[in-house]
């Protein structure tokens, strides 16, 4: 059947007017195999490796995003998480001499960022992810494109309350380090991790994975709250199949895409993962769905069903596209990079409860806030343990990506520039749920996760 | 050898010599015209073309580049879309 002219037309306008893209082609690459007791040796085989496979991957995505005329918005690399790489390196400041290699390998190779520096400690710690955990704020201080990861919890493992305790105190010296709390911005705290995940600042490659994988992140919101503003008065079986079409259409071109660049690299073709990214160019904002769907405002009594209707079609929309979806596929609710979860918080009507609220349903978690700067470790430690037990009792991923701004107070706004975004601080509750998380040790893992 | 198709799409306002310019501008190039769709919407032009860019002897993105050159000139957005996508997308 011959394609018509409408359907073509569909496709320009979604790139035109729609912020259609590939938004991240990451490619995961393995580097156990060059670990060394000397950080030196180990950073300099790394800074070849991944100057080497990301020089590749911007020139293959660049001619594949010509040849097929499909926006791709970023390159990236994932790694081997760091805290392993750095095991038989005595020397205190081998995550350091590793972080800058890397860093010069994204800037020469022209990656915009490399995930991976980070550590799984969910159920323990070891001596390399104490010293990794402790290096965070001088690697993401001194570093442009590395960005950093901890595993606190999983729904085998509970939560790991003494590593979330120390991950308190390193937030804030992570955002002494750097003008604007940078360093928090580049990091996140998860549940349930995914090893696959090619969006930022969680990705990295896990032990599971291949020598080099390259997994897709698609995104869309411009193009799913076009087509919900085309519907402004179905019911909500049909405002789910809409959705559940557009998703599917984005999700097809992006699995072709992943496909080919994985086939012209030579690795594997790891997963696509069709997440609603939201940016800050206007109209590729999630919350403005929502409020297309019917919400006078984010925040609004109905915004976590809205939120888990659309999160649902775009799973759906997205499983029937590829058999290959994974990573966190879903809906990204961050705060700073969607102009209408902004205003939404600057006008009264989201609160971090609700926030809070609206994570236990979407893909990933509290994503880009800002908090007052004097906001005490262990508050941000009791937060943090919050969100992680919604996924470890979910069985689900949840992060946290929070901005603890110096000097800043509610009603404040720090300015991260590009996809970023700018993040208005949020009130946080100033009763202290310190005496809880400091008792320390391990919050068990649910009784739902003895399956065997 | 697999033929590798386009899809090129025009959107502007209507005048004379579009469909002259780009067609003449594909020719030069040795592109191969299969299929042309055209009408007005609201009134904007719009037409596709399925074509055949296999004997093109230069690289897609200078064509894409002389598209974008050409629209400019014209006040036409032309964008340009490999058939795998369009059917990848349209076509279970």
């Amino acid at each position: 059947m011959s394609i018509g002219l409408e359907e073509v037309l569909e496709t320009s306008g979604m790139i035109l007017f729609e912020n259609f893209d590939i938004r991240a082609l990451t490619l995961g690459v393995n580097l156990k195999d060059l670990v060394h007791p000397e950080a030196a040796a180990l950073a300099e085989a790394a800074r070849r490796r991944l100057t080497d496979q990301g020089t590749r991957l911007v020139r293959e995505a660049r001619a594949l995003s010509d040849e097929f005329g499909v926006p791709v918005v970023n390159k990236r690399l994932s790694i081997t998480p760091a805290a392993w790489l750095i095991e038989p390196c005595a020397a205190d400041d081998a995550p350091l001499v590793l972080a800058r290699a890397v860093d010069q390998a994204a800037a020469a190779a022209g990656v915009d960022f490399v995930g991976g520096f980070g550590a799984l400690v969910q159920k323990g710690a070891t001596a390399a992810d104490r010293r990794l955990m402790d290096a965070l704020p001088q690697v993401l201080g001194q570093t442009e494109r590395l960005c950093g990861f901890l595993n606190l919890a999983s729904s085998a493992a509970g939560i790991n309350m003494d590593a979330a305790l120390r991950l308190g105190v390193i937030l804030k010296q992570m955002a002494a380090a750097t003008e604007r709390a940078m360093a928090c911005a580049k990091f996140v705290a998860f549940a349930n991790a995914p090893e696959d995940n090619p969006f930022m600042a969680g990705a990295f490659h896990g032990g599971g994975e291949a020598d080099a994988a390259l997994n897709v992140g698609i995104s869309g919101p411009g193009v799913v709250r076009a087509v919900v503003q085309k519907h402004p008065d179905c019911d909500l079986t049909m405002l789910s199949e809409v959705i559940r079409r557009t998703v599917f259409k984005i999700t097809r071109a992006g699995e072709l895409l992943g496909r080919e660049l994985a086939r012209r690299l030579g690795v594997s073709f790891g997963v696509v993962d069709i997440s609603l990214a939201p940016t800050t160019a206007v109209g590729d904002s999630v919350g403005l769905i929502l409020e297309a769907m019917g919400l006078e405002k984010v925040g609004a009594p109905g915004t976590i069903a809205a939120l888990a209707l659309l999160i649902d079609a775009v799973k759906k929309g997205g499983a029937m596209a590829s058999g290959n979806v994974g990573g966190l596929s879903g809906t990204f609710i961050p705060v700073s990079e969607d102009l209408a979860m902004i205003d939404a918080v600057q006008s009264g009507a989201l609160n971090l409860d609700k926030l809070e609220a609206m994570t236990a349903v979407c893909s990933v978690g509290l994503d880009m806030f800002a908090v007052p700067g004097d906001t005490p470790a262990e508050t941000l430690t009791a937060i943090i343990a919050d969100e992680l037990a919604i996924g470890v009792v979910n069985h689900k991923t949840t992060g946290v990506r929070v901005i603890p701004a110096p000097g800043k107070q509610p009603g404040d706004t720090v300015d991260f520039g590009g996809l970023l975004g700018r993040a208005p601080v949020m009130a946080v509750p100033e009763l202290s749920g310190r005496a809880f998380v400091c008792r320390g040790g391990r919050l068990p893992a649910p009784a739902s996760a003895l399956r065997n | 050898m697999e033929r590798q198709r386009v899809f090129i799409v025009v959107i502007g306002q209507d005048r004379k010599g579009i469909i002259a310019r780009v067609s003449t501008l594909l020719y030069e190039n040795e592109v191969n015209i299969e299929d042309v769709q055209q009408k007005v919407m609201d009134g904007t032009f719009v037409m596709t073309l399925l074509a055949d860019v296999t004997d093109c002897g230069r690289d897609i993105s200078e064509l894409r580049s002389e598209l974008d050159d050409l629209g400019s000139e014209m006040g036409l957005t032309i964008m340009m879309h490999a058939e795998a996508v369009i059917k990848a997308m349209h076509r279970v």
